[in-house]
This record gives C-alpha cells, sequence and structure tokens, in this order.
C-alpha cells in the first residue's frame, strides 16, 4: 500500500461529499472553457465578416489631385500623370513578406463613358479577384467570364433600361450585359463592370490601374505590419488600412475577452473557495485519523502529501470535466448566446492541458493551508482516547 | 542499559491556578524483554506516560532514552520516524481507519517504506494467520467483531516489528472472554521476546505481565 491508496480510499468513502467538491471545481472549469471557446469562436466569426467586409487595405498613386471617391473613399487623380499604378504592382503585393496573410488583390481602373447621353462611371476590375473581394454580391444573370461581357450596377439598369444579355456599346465596341448587380446600397449601383484589359484598352491607358484593393486577413495578424510591406515594395503608392470595420469588432471582442476573464477569476475563486472549505472540514473530521498516522510514524510530509494527492485526483477530475461540460456548454449555448453561427468543437490539447493543470494548480492551493493545519495537529489532541 | 529509561520525568497542563501536574518525578527502567503492566486510578497519569513514552507528548522536565536514544532531542521529523521504527501502539478503542481493509490498515505503517506492495503483502498475511484473522483481510473494520478489531490493531502494531509496544487499555473495549483471548496473545507475543508496556484498569490483566507499576497523583506509587 502506497499514500496514494490512502487518499483514494478516503474518497472513495466521502462519495456525497467529493462529488460536490468536484461539481464546484468542475463548474469553474466549465466556465472558463466555455468563455475561452466563446472567445475563440467569436474571433472567428469575426474574421469570417471581415473578409465579407471586402477590402481592409486601399492602395492609391500618391497624387495631390483627389477627383473621385469610391466605396466612400478618395481616390487619387483620375488624370493619373505623375505617379501611376501598374497592373505589375498588383503581382508585387503577391510577394511580400506577409504574403500568406493575404486573401484578394483586386486591381482597378475607372474611367467615365457616355452611354445615351449619359456619363457613367466605367470600372475595369478582374471580376475573379472581385468575386472574392466582395462576397456579398448578388448578380441577376451570370458573372462576366469574357472580355466582352460586363457587369452593371442596379442603377445603371435602372437609368439605362437594360436587362441581362442586352448589348451596350461602351467607347465603339459593342459589349454584352452578362448579369445586373442586386441592389448594394453603395456606390456599385452606379458603375459599370467591365474587364480590366477592356477598359484599359477602350480609355486608352494600357496597363495602367487608379487604385488597388487588398483584403488581408488580420483578425491575429498585425495589419499596419502589412501595410508597411505594402509601402516598401510599391514606394509610389499611398497604402492605406481601412481600420473602422476591424477596430469596432475588435473593441467588441476585446471587451467581451476582458469580461470573460473578470468572470473566470471569479468563478475559480469560488471554485477554490469550495475546495478550501470542504478541505477544512475534511481535516477536521479526520482529526482521529491523522492522529493515528502520526502516533504509527507518518511525518507531517507524509499528512501533507495525502491531503494534495486529493486534491490532485479532485482537481485533476474536475479538470477533465470541466472541459469537456466547458466545450458542451459553449458549442450549444454559444450561439444562443452570442448569436454565433456555430462554436467550434475541437479536442483542442493545448487547451486541455491547460484546463486540467490550472483546475489540479487550484484544488492543491486551496488546500495548502488545510494540509498545514493538518500536518501541524498534535496527535495526543487528535487522539482523545490515548 | 535499559531499553527505556526516564529520570524525572515530568509533565504540567496548563498554567497558574488551573496548573495540573499530570506526572511528577518519575523514574522508570524497563528491560528488554519486559511485560509491564501501568495501573492507576483515572487522572493517575497513566495515559500521559504512554503518550510520552509513544514520543507523542513532550515531557515538561525529566530526561527519557530508548535504545540510548534520547527521543525528545530528535527533530520532529526523525521523532515521527522513530515512533515507526522503534514502537508499536495499541490505541483503547482500536482506532482503525474506516475505509481501509483488514489488510490494508495492517500494512499502513509500511504506506511510508520502501518496502514492495507484495512483501507488505507477505509480512501482513503472516501476522494476520499469527493473530487468528486469516480470511477476513478485505473486510472493513465496521464488519469485524471487537475482539476482531483489536487483532487487527494488534497487527498493525506488530508489522514493523517494533521493539516495544505500548497498549492503553487493550480490552478496555471487549467483553471478558475476548479480553482474555487478547491477554493471552500479549502472553505468548512476550514470551516471544517482545517488550509490551501496557495500561489497564482490569487487576486480572497484570497476571501475565512481569511487572507492574501503579501510578496515584502523577507519582510512581509502587514498583520501579
Amino acid at each position: 500500500m502506497r499514500l496514494k491508496d490512502i487518499s483514494i480510499n478516503n474518497l472513495k468513502r466521502r462519495k456525497g461529499k467529493v462529488f460536490f467538491l468536484i461539481l464546484g471545481l468542475t463548474i469553474g472549469m466549465t466556465t472558463v472553457i466555455s468563455l475561452i471557446s466563446i472567445s475563440r469562436s467569436l474571433e472567428e466569426d469575426i474574421s469570417k465578416k471581415l473578409d465579407e467586409f471586402g477590402a481592409n487595405i486601399l492602395i492609391l498613386p500618391r497624387s495631390e489631385d483627389l477627383s473621385l471617391t469610391y466605396g466612400g473613399m478618395s481616390i487619387g487623380g483620375l488624370t493619373l500623370d505623375a505617379h501611376t499604378l501598374n497592373i505589375s504592382d498588383a503581382q508585387k503585393i503577391r510577394q511580400i513578406e506577409a504574403q500568406e496573410n493575404i486573401g484578394a488583390v483586386s486591381p482597378k481602373f475607372v474611367g467615365v463613358v457616355e452611354i445615351d447621353g449619359k456619363k457613367i462611371p466605367l470600372v475595369g476590375v478582374q471580376f475573379e479577384e472581385e468575386q472574392r473581394l466582395k462576397k456579398w454580391w448578388k448578380v441577376h444573370g451570370t458573372f462576366p467570364k469574357r472580355q466582352d461581357e460586363i457587369l452593371i450596377g442596379h442603377e445603371v439598369a435602372v437609368r439605362l433600361f437594360k436587362s441581362p444579355q442586352d448589348p451596350l456599346l461602351i467607347g465603339g465596341k459593342e459589349v454584352r450585359i452578362s448579369g445586373i448587380l442586386g441592389e448594394t446600397g453603395s456606390q456599385d449601383d452606379f458603375f459599370i463592370f467591365a474587364d480590366l484589359s477592356f477598359v484599359q484598352e477602350t480609355l486608352n491607358r494600357p496597363k495602367s490601374v487608379s487604385f488597388i484593393e487588398v483584403s488581408a486577413y488580420c483578425h491575429t495578424c498585425p495589419i499596419d505590419e502589412i501595410v508597411r510591406q505594402i509601402s516598401k515594395t510599391l514606394p509610389h503608392a499611398k497604402v492605406t488600412a481601412i481600420k473602422q470595420t476591424l477596430q469596432s469588432k475588435m473593441e467588441t471582442l476585446d471587451h467581451f475577452k476582458k469580461f470573460s476573464v473578470a468572470i473566470s477569476i471569479i468563478v475559480l475563486m469560488i471554485g477554490g473557495l469550495i475546495v478550501f472549505t470542504n478541505m477544512m472540514a475534511s481535516v477536521h473530521e479526520r482529526k482521529r485519523e491523522i492522529g493515528i498516522f502520526r502516533a504509527i510514524g507518518f511525518r507531517k510530509t507524509h499528512i501533507m502529501r495525502i491531503i494534495f494527492l486529493e486534491a490532485l485526483i479532485v482537481g485533476l477530475i474536475a479538470g477533465v470535466l470541466g472541459y469537456l461540460m466547458g466545450l458542451g456548454v459553449s458549442y450549444f449555448f454559444g450561439p444562443v448566446v452570442l448569436g454565433l453561427e456555430r462554436v467550434r468543437w475541437t479536442l483542442d490539447p493545448t487547451l486541455a492541458i491547460g484546463a486540467i493543470f490550472l483546475s489540479t494548480l487550484i484544488g492543491v492551493l486551496s488546500s495548502v493551508y488545510p494540509a498545514v493545519r493538518a500536518s501541524k495537529m498534535d496527535p495526543t489532541e487528535a487522539l482523545r482516547a490515548l | 542499559m535499559s531499553l527505556i529509561e526516564t529520570k524525572g520525568l515530568s509533565k504540567m497542563y496548563g498554567s497558574g491556578e488551573e496548573r495540573v501536574n499530570a506526572l511528577m518525578g518519575v523514574n522508570l527502567r524497563i528491560e528488554k524483554g519486559e511485560f509491564i503492566s501501568v495501573m492507576g486510578p483515572s487522572g493517575s497519569g497513566k495515559s500521559t506516560l504512554l503518550t510520552i513514552l509513544g514520543g507523542l507528548n513532550h515531557p515538561t522536565s525529566g530526561e527519557i532514552t530508548m535504545d540510548g536514544i534520547s527521543i525528545y532531542e530528535l527533530p520532529p521529523e526523525k521523532l515521527a520516524d522513530f515512533r515507526r521504527e522503534y514502537l508499536g501502539f495499541i490505541f483503547q478503542s482500536f482506532q482503525l481507519i474506516p475505509y481501509l481493509t483488514v489488510i490494508e490498515n495492517v500494512v499502513l505503517p509500511l504506506s511510508i517504506t520502501d518496502i514492495p506492495n507484495r512483501e507488505q503483502m507477505k509480512k501482513a498475511g503472516e501476522i494476520l494467520e499469527r493473530i487468528g484473522l486469516i480470511g477476513k483481510e478485505k473486510r472493513l473494520p465496521d464488519q469485524l467483531s471487537g475482539g476482531e478489531q483489536e487483532r487487527v490493531a494488534i497487527a498493525r502494531a506488530l508489522i514493523n516489528s517494533p521493539p516495544i509496544l505500548l497498549a492503553d487499555e487493550p480490552t478496555g473495549n471487549l467483553d471478558t472472554k475476548t479480553g482474555k483471548e487478547i491477554i493471552e496473545l500479549f502472553k505468548s507475543l512476550n514470551q516471544e521476546g517482545q517488550t509490551i508496556v501496557m495500561v489497564t484498569h482490569n487487576p486480572d490483566n497484570t497476571r501475565v505481565s512481569s511487572r507492574l507499576i501503579t501510578l496515584r497523583d502523577g507519582r510512581v506509587e509502587y514498583g520501579k
């Protein structure tokens, strides 16, 4: 027999009390794990939404002449006199150090064309990149697949009385409307989107680019660092991070994280208190037993080891249960409470080990005083029968 | 050199007007292989003497040596080791651990040693056979009679083969017949060379002992 057998047998004897002891600590760990899981899912959700928001970096030519706004942002001079961007700049962005964080890179060339006596902005895009950038676009008809196919904004379609498959004359060239954008409520409703090369040729500015929109996955990466790297690669361009949407979401996450930490500390303190009171009661109940142990030659450290072993076992069980229950709670209640689409159900070994370690640590730390007290018990007082 | 020797052993509890002199100037010499019965009325200091001999209760003054070791000069942890190696305790109300089986109670003092489990069980088996408890190893204390519980307590006290056995009223909670059986067991242990110091209220129990010491008001009234 070893000391651990004494601890295990004692825990088995006090099934009811041990159940509540484990339950108390498990509830604490469940809360912590569910809050961490929800935080992570919230972060993932924000990341996903960031992708849906589209571009979060805008690259403009360095120009004093600001003559057009696009998507609520000023765009450097359409005249593109001194400093222009080139289609090759878009390729360079793909080669920066933080290239794995780059999602879509969408170069655009913007001009104005006259159709049926109406001046309408014409935006040259690479449709494949544009589709990745603007996941919220709904197209009636199909996305352009050829150079002579275009996409027109909702308002353009209304003003020109056009439908999908209708032909249109742009700069003397006949093109076909492959699709009409569903109403976006943005300036996209007023634009004609055509293939970038087609627009460059039509407006006689081959390879020129008005601006480049970049979508970077930045919920975990420092967006400022990506901006710095692009600026270094394109010294002739002005690179700006669009931070507003990111910031408000990140602030929400930050508030939730702070709230989670506060709640976690409180519940863990309560868990620790439950262990403490339970262990104190156990030590008090076992006075006589401790007296016997001391009388037959147990050292003070042996008594402490028995108590700590019990706390360790309780902490381990509560850690495992708390981790699993925490995942369960966040999976089932996260979507209800925070309106998340889903909370990830994955067994994260680091989190699992962390939960078990934390639970065990709380169990053992809360038992320090009861263990010291037990070890200091006067054996003659403990053994009143003597 | 005597196995146990006390010189001017005194123990006081409390202070001022509430001061109680539990033991006063007790001088004893107990030789190896002796069976000592300690008698005396309640409050005479019997239990105090036993706890002091057991290394559990520091005397207020005086000296006590066991096998030449001044036990109260040992650091606390060494004193605990001394208790484990030199002393076997038998308590009045058995004092078994209720959630441990018979065999687990018996090997309890070995649980903090390096002795392998198999050897622990072998030793316990031998002792249980010696005291007539074979077949009841897996029972819990509350599934045993008073006499059987006392035997388990004796087995636990003997598992370390201690040179000295200290017993406090070992028949106090037993019926006459079982009490006699236990005393007979003590007698045979003593005949095998075991040194025993037994506190008892029952004069009949003293018949088997080699020497009787009577205490009154903390002093040795008879026998030294």
